[in-house]
């Protein structure tokens, strides 16, 4: 990719995605020491994707994630101490316990809400785009889903919504070869899940979600088609998930460990070290720096959560209904 | 001789097991229920084995073309699988969670259960989707978590208000073997709610094929002095809390439901001839509740036998929380049904 990047974005996008890995390994120790029972779906190996795109996205902007979802979550600003005060369940969580691991969102972030039913997103981005088209904002909005999600009827039906009506909707779909267990040849008709936009008349992008600078461009340039008012793009990110489906799941009853090493030595991470300090674009130093206080940004965050208390009974009845 | 015990899981598994070397036509279909895509040529098989794994195993002894993983389409595979049992074939599908019943609502509300009725009673649909549902109680207020308001649901009264269908939900192992073997052997749309809290937990159960009558509900422990009627998991906390109101000089009768759907009327009301005084017990929201509707049963059909008002014991009318401090205060428990109970009995 012969994109150039300035040094503050590259540092930024760097920042964020040492941040995810981060929060994600941390997650998982606290749940494998024991100290922590949640029901998660780590991020791990896909940062360039969220990263990538929200690089481009303002506070006009929305974005409608999955269960999967704490990397988009934190490259859209999240708090990694309400992040995770969320998954210990306590009161100041960022849905105040409600929701857990599966439901981290902020909508004073953009964010429509985590979805864990497959699919859902897709629509309510949807639906944000149309307030943008008709509200005049200038806001794009962005849902993202995975590879599983193409097969459900409430894509088919949103994204043939989108075109007919020329929202401002992204569609990322986050290829990572697996829903489940099940690989995504076998689950879908295409071969390449890009293809499904040419059913809607909608371009199909693909960046390589395993290269933050990849995505970094091509989401750029389509979120910059969909301000300027030419309707719905379709990105397809393959990338891979290093880790199970939840936390616990044994990946090696499903992949083959040469797999994994393949997409492991394609990490987003590891790539953008080698290139940028190969390029002399940033110092290895630089980098450091932002590892040690995506580290110390968790220490603090398990112990803000950890001291934090859990929600009060009166929460339950809380907010079912607007007054 | 100690009596083999299952879990729930092996239970079921052992239940789909006998019936699908009984009967060719049974095939099952749902999301990962082999997992890897059965795909044994590459060695990968029963990578998952069921979200849950109770599917496991099945496809080596059954193959691929009848235990089939199916792509994250519930509207299609559940449309396809009714439509399989219209024309020859005996399908048992798979909803992963309870929650995810709006993606395929139409095809079980509209299709499955309309289509006997609708085609002048010359088509038999039988068809059974089985589902889980519940809390996950984590047992610790400080830990974190269960499964949050998308995936804990008890949505067995949505489909209990829709004729035409059969909703079962068993409460342990060996009613489960017997009910998915009736379930299964039904020539009616047939929806089993699973606990997912009462997948490990094991009892006795036989080894040889045996059905238990659906519609039928089923005494668990006779008492004169109060009926306490349990759905699922919520009859162990039934029959912990009548354990506790017995050192208290209560006789507790507890009824476990098993079918929602038909409602065993005359099990409810006999008991409650005998106890005059009625609690039921639901994890589920209370509106139009399966607990709401036999307290409606008992108003209308029993009203001369009550001599103290009908109680519900049920989730409030709110969404489950996550944290697990809030999920325990959130769920019945044994003590709130001792609660009700005593104020029934007017002892407070
Ligand atoms: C409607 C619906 N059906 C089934 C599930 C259970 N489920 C949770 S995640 C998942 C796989 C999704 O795979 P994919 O879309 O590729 O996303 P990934 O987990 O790989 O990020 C499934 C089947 C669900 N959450 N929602
Ligand atoms: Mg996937």
């Amino acid at each position: 990719m012969g994109v150039t990047v300035d040094k503050a974005t590259l540092l930024r996008l760097y920042e964020k995605m040492v941040l995810i890995r981060a929060f994600e390994e941390r997650f998982r120790q606290e749940m494998e020491a024991g100290r922590l029972v949640a029901y998660g779906h780590l991020y791990s190996g896909q940062e360039a994707v969220a990263v990538g795109v929200c690089a481009h996205l303002g506070p006009q902007d929305y974005t409608a994630i999955t269960y999967r979802g704490h990397g988009v979550a934190i490259a859209r600003g999240l708090d990694t101490k309400a992040m995770m005060a969320e998954i210990y369940g306590r009161a100041t969580g960022t849905n105040r316990g409600r929701g857990g691991s599966m439901h981290i969102a902020d909508f004073r972030h953009g964010i429509l809400g985590a979805n864990v039913v497959v699919g859902a997103t897709i629509p309510l981005a949807a639906g944000a785009a149309l307030s943008a088209q008709l509200l005049k904002t200038g806001g794009v909005a962005v849902a993202f889903f995975g590879d599983g999600a193409v097969n459900q009827g409430v894509f088919h039906e949103g994204l043939n919504l989108a075109a007919v009506w020329k929202l401002p909707l992204l569609l990322v779909c986050e290829n990572n070869l697996y829903a489940q267990s099940t690989p995504v040849d076998y689950a879908t008709s295409v071969e390449r899940l890009v293809d499904r936009a040419a059913a809607y008349s909608m371009p199909g992008l693909v960046a390589d979600g395993q290269d933050v600078f990849s995505v970094y461009q091509v989401a750029g340039e389509a979120i910059s088609r969909l301000r300027a008012g030419e309707g719905p793009i379709f990105l397809e990110c393959p990338t891979y998930r290093f880790s199970g489906h939840y936390v616990g799941d044994n990946t090696l009853r499903y992949r083959s460990r040469e797999e994994e090493a393949y997409h492991r030595e394609r990490d987003c991470l590891r790539r953008f070290r080698e290139r940028v300090v190969a390029d002399g674009s940033l110092l290895s130093q630089e980098l450091e720096a932002l590892d040690g206080r995506g580290q110390a940004l968790l220490d603090e965050a398990v112990r803000f959560a950890e001291g934090s208390p859990p929600p009060p009974p009166e929460e339950i009845a809380r907010d079912l209904y607007a007054s | 001789m100690a009596q083999r015990r299952l879990t729930y899981i092996q239970a079921v598994n052992e239940a789909l097991r006998q019936e699908m070397r009984r009967d060719p036509s049974i095939i099952l279909m749902g999301e990962d229920i082999a997992g890897g895509a059965g795909r044994e040529e590459q060695g990968i098989v029963d990578a998952w084995g069921g979200p849950f794994g109770v599917t496991k195993g099945l496809i080596q002894e059954f193959g691929a073309e009848r235990v089939r993983d199916t792509p994250i389409s519930e509207m299609g595979f559940i449309g396809a699988a009714v439509g399989a049992a219209m024309t020859g074939l005996r399908p048992v599908v798979e909803l992963i969670f309870s929650d995810f019943l709006g993606v395929a609502l139409d095809q079980i509300m509209n299709q499955a259960a309309k289509m006997r009725y609708l085609l002048a009673g010359e088509v038999k649909v039988p068809l059974v989707i089985r589902t889980t549902f519940g809390a996950s109680l984590t047992g610790s207020q400080y830990l974190g978590g269960g499964t949050g308001p998308q995936h804990s649901q008890a949505l067995y009264a949505p489909l209990v208000h829709i004729p035409g269908l059969k909703c079962i939900a068993p409460s342990n192992a060996y009613h489960a073997k017997g009910l998915y073997a009736a379930a299964i052997r039904d020539d009616n749309p047939v929806v089993i709610f699973d606990h997912k809290l009462l997948y490990p937990q094991h009892v006795p159960v036989p080894e040889e094929a045996y059905t238990l009558p659906i519609g039928r509900a089923e005494v668990r422990r006779e008492g004169r002095d109060v009926t306490l009627v349990g759905i699922s998991r919520m009859v162990d906390v039934c029959l912990e809390a009548a354990s506790a109101l017995a050192q208290e000089g209560i006789q507790a009768e507890v009824i476990d439901l098993l079918s929602l759907s038909p409602l065993d009327e005359e099990a409810v009301l006999g008991s409650l001839a005998r106890t005059k005084r009625l609690v039921i017990v639901d994890e589920s929201y209370p509106r139009c509740s399966v607990a709401g509707d036999i307290a409606a049963l008992a108003a209308d059909k029993g009203f001369d036998f009550l001599d103290a008002p009908v109680k519900t014991v049920t989730s409030p009318h709110a969404h489950i929380p996550y944290s697990s401090a809030l999920e325990e205060l959130y769920l019945p428990n044994a003590a709130r049904v001792v609660a009700v109970v005593k104020e029934v009995m007017g002892k407070e």
